[in-house]
């Protein structure tokens, strides 16, 4: 009486998946990222931010990116901090601060408070739109 | 500029009517109260009771006066004014969820009804039944529409939606209108064909609008960005990601300027540079209080420091004149192609008319173009 006879296979089917009114992205090509070199932090920046695995699904690449990006940014000096927002323009300054959040989610030791230095930076020149677009983005970084 | 507060709940949509003279608002319930203008005051005069849910759109026809309203009761409702009582008349959707929106055609003779169902109702009068029949544009949305806006051709329909696109589609109805002209945006124009769809930008479409040629269209979307599409072989879209909270509502003012607001309670304005497509930020168009600045005392200093950790001496207040969000924009007079005056409506109950000759002037560097 206490056991179940009836196969509860079902149980492991994810509904979700074969809901028709499910919405589905537009689906874009992966891109590759490739890590900086050690020396000029400005240019290391730079080439950290540059092809982020947006359109990827693959989880993989998209923690190499972060790992790649967060060793940028925690090795930068306070005061460099500003001068390199500034050299930004209004997509990178986006980029950074969806790279900047999804540090604050997995905190290693001391990285929160050198990533919240470069957030009121950030903040400066993006404003609360930058916030509000790490917030409504698809394509997360 | 003028400001009245008319509740303290937020005014859920409103609508002008021809001269101006009067207003009809929903006051966030399932009821529509029309004001009339009387001097500096607004007098009650209706009361329109007949939706059983919130009424979450209202459009007020200027040539045949007549209303329709929308609301979460998946109804809506034609009214016309005979004697001094507004009738209303059911019209069917046949949708499943909270209608959103609702705008008369440019020639009145179709409405288009935006929903939760994921479609769009466009609504014609037949004569031989003496009743509104509705007909559906399904594909490709995928979402809640949010916003609609006629196209000076009575063909066209932009519509912005929750599945972040704003696209343009013809609800052309064979029944009471001839065969359109080709327009900027195509020449084929069957009832339910997407002639644009918008890509780039992403977040909910909060507020679309046609400019006043129609060969035009901005946006506002939920990522704080402002985008404008010109139609022609390929579409061109140029869009603005702007350092400020989402914008509720656009329209256009001239045919390269566009007045927007939303979140962050005072209107914007935008400058759409054709030859080089490209949109940029015009200016705050609020007029700000000048504050009495008296100076801290350690005290205050102290209790700053201990309270908001800061020393700054800003007020909670809000400068603007506004005080919550605006949900809704609408052209006084003018058009949309020489706007003299244009209104918005907003959460804290308010209602503001601001007058864009008195802006300019107010504003320095200020140049609607």
């Amino acid at each position: 009486m206490a056991k179940n006879t009836l196969s509860s296979r079902f149980r492991k089917v994810d509904i979700d998946e074969f809901d028709e009114n499910k919405f589905v992205d537009d689906h874009d090509e992966a891109a590759d990222q490739q890590g900086p070199d050690a020396g000029d932090m400005m240019a290391a920046l730079h080439i950290a931010l540059r092809n982020p695995p947006i359109n990827s699904k693959n989880p993989a690449i998209k923690e190499r990116a972060q790992t790649v990006v967060l060793k940028v940014l925690t090795s930068f000096k306070g005061s460099d901090i500003e001068p390199a927002v500034k050299s930004l323009d209004k997509n990178g300054v986006d980029l950074l601060m969806k790279y900047i959040y999804k540090g604050f989610e997995r905190p290693v030791e001391n990285s929160s408070a050198i990533l919240l230095q470069w957030h009121e930076k950030a903040f400066a020149i993006g404003g609360l739109g930058s916030i509000v677009r790490v917030l409504t983005a698809r394509k997360t970084v | 500029m003028a400001y009245h507060s008319f509740l303290l709940e937020p005014i859920s949509c409103h609508a002008w009517n021809k001269d101006r003279t009067q207003i009809a608002l929903c006051p966030n319930n399932h009821e529509v109260h029309i004001y009339k203008k009387d001097g500096s005051n607004w007098n009650k005069i209706h009361v329109l009771k007949e939706h059983n849910g919130q009424v979450t759109g209202i459009d007020w026809a200027p040539e045949s006066n007549r209303i329709v309203t929308c609301g979460t009761d998946r109804n809506a409702y034609v009214w016309t004014l005979k004697g001094d009582v507004w009738k209303p008349t059911l019209v069917i959707l046949r949708i499943n969820r909270a209608a959103r929106c609702v705008t008369w055609s440019p020639k009145e003779n179709k409405f288009a009804v935006g929903s939760g169902s994921r479609l769009i109702s466009v609504c014609y009068f037949e004569q031989e039944n003496d009743w509104w029949v509705c007909k559906h544009i399904k594909k490709p949305i995928r979402s809640t529409i949010l916003c609609l806006d006629w196209h000076p051709n009575n063909v066209l329909l932009a519509a912005g939606s929750c599945d972040f696109k704003c696209r343009i589609f013809s609800a052309y109805i064979k029944e009471v209108e001839e065969k359109p002209a080709p327009t900027a945006w195509g020449s084929k124009m069957p009832f339910g064909e997407v002639m644009f769809e918008s890509t780039g930008t992403s977040g909910w479409v909060h507020g679309v609008c046609f400019s006043d040629s129609g060969n035009r269209v901005a946006w506002a979307s939920h990522d704080s960005t402002v985008a404008v599409a010109e139609g022609g072989k390929t579409a061109v879209c140029t869009s603005l990601s702007s350092e400020t909270l989402p914008l509720l509502c656009v329209t256009f003012i001239t045919e390269n300027s566009l007045v927007a607001a939303g979140h962050d309670c005072y209107p914007v304005l935008f400058v759409y540079d054709s030859n080089n497509a490209a949109l940029s930020f015009g200016g705050k168009l609020d007029v700000p209080k000048q504050s009495a600045q008296k100076g801290m005392t350690a005290r205050e200093r102290f209790q700053n420091l201990d309270k908001k950790a800061s020393v700054d001496s800003k007020e909670a207040v809000l400068e603007s004149v506004h005080k919550n969000s605006i949900s809704q924009i609408s052209i006084l007079n003018g058009g949309k192609a020489k706007c003299a005056k244009f209104c918005t409506t907003g959460m804290d109950g308010g209602m503001a008319i601001w007058d864009v000759k008195t802006l300019e002037s107010a504003m320095k560097d200020l140049k609607i173009v």
